[in-house]
């Protein structure tokens, strides 16, 4: 994934309502922005414009059907987000577990040499 | 990268003095973060870190011994960083008894600082776990359906 996808990607979730209108999305398969409009507490407009941006970020898709416009999550890029996100986590795991690391053994040298100056 | 979350803590059997010297010399965070890291840790003060053959520009922002210490990173080579171009890193350093210091680490695309209390309250409970959880969970109604 490239830095600017990213950027999409993590702005596209980071919006209470707009998770919310994934979340309807994942749960129920392919929908229309009414029906998604019918399940949540704002406006339709409020819908399309969330659906916009999900799309932009490449985590839905839509198809026509008909005169129906229809959105389906996209599995592929749920999961590389999934994955990606996951790796940073793991890197600040590392991190830490450094850090415990060194902080434990700097303390139990300063006690033991606070131990040899007595 | 705004809008990312990443947050983790980990509970440390030493004091936060100690805990403190080790997140914040740069001989210590050469161990731990980057290979090489050029860093006064003093509010505003520009450094470096090296990681491999890449490295980047790093703004200090909060010092505050032995409780909070903030820095941003990750913003393009030449800009100043601020909220949307950068990620920030703050650690926050609690005391557990004599000897004992749980550390959290928040990364950051957000400003968070400037927020009222309640407004960060509010923000921290909503992302507890970060997107891991989010999207984890997504990812498995996803292979259920």
């Amino acid at each position: 994934m490239t830095a600017q996808a990213d950027d999409e990607l993590w702005s596209a979730i980071s919006d209470p309502s707009r998770r919310r209108v994934l979340d309807l999305v994942v749960t129920n398969g392919e929908v229309s922005a009414s029906w998604l409009a019918g399940r949540v507490p704002f406006t339709r407009q409020a819908v399309a414009k969330h659906l916009v941006v999900l799309e932009e970020a490449g985590l839905v898709s839509r198809r026509k059907l008909g005169r129906e416009v229809l959105y389906q999550v996209q599995a592929d890029r749920l999961d590389q987000a999934s994955r990606a996100m996951a790796q940073l986590a793991a890197q600040w795991e590392r991190r830490l577990a450094a850090i415990k690391r060194l902080a434990e053994a700097a303390h139990a040298e300063n006690k033991e040499g606070h131990r040899h100056d007595r | 990268m705004p809008g990312l979350v990443i947050e983790r803590d980990v509970l440390i059997e030493a004091p936060a003095e100690v805990v403190w010297r080790t997140i914040t010399e740069p001989d210590q965070m050469a161990q731990w973060f980057a290979d090489r890291v050029e860093l006064v840790v003093k509010p505003g003060a520009h450094g470096y870190m090296q990681f491999g053959d890449q490295g980047g520009p790093v703004v200090v922002e909060v010092v505050d011994p032995p409780t909070r210490f903030s820095f941003r990173w990750n913003y393009p080579p030449g800009e100043e960083p601020v909220t949307g171009n950068s990620m920030l890193v703050e650690f926050t350093l609690t005391p557990e008894g004599d000897e004992r210091t749980r550390l959290r680490v928040v990364e950051c695309g957000h400003e968070l600082r400037d927020w009222p209390d309640a407004e960060k309250q509010r923000y921290a409970d909503e992302h507890r776990g970060g997107w891991g959880e989010y999207l984890d969970r997504l990812a498995g109604v996803l292979a259920e359906r």
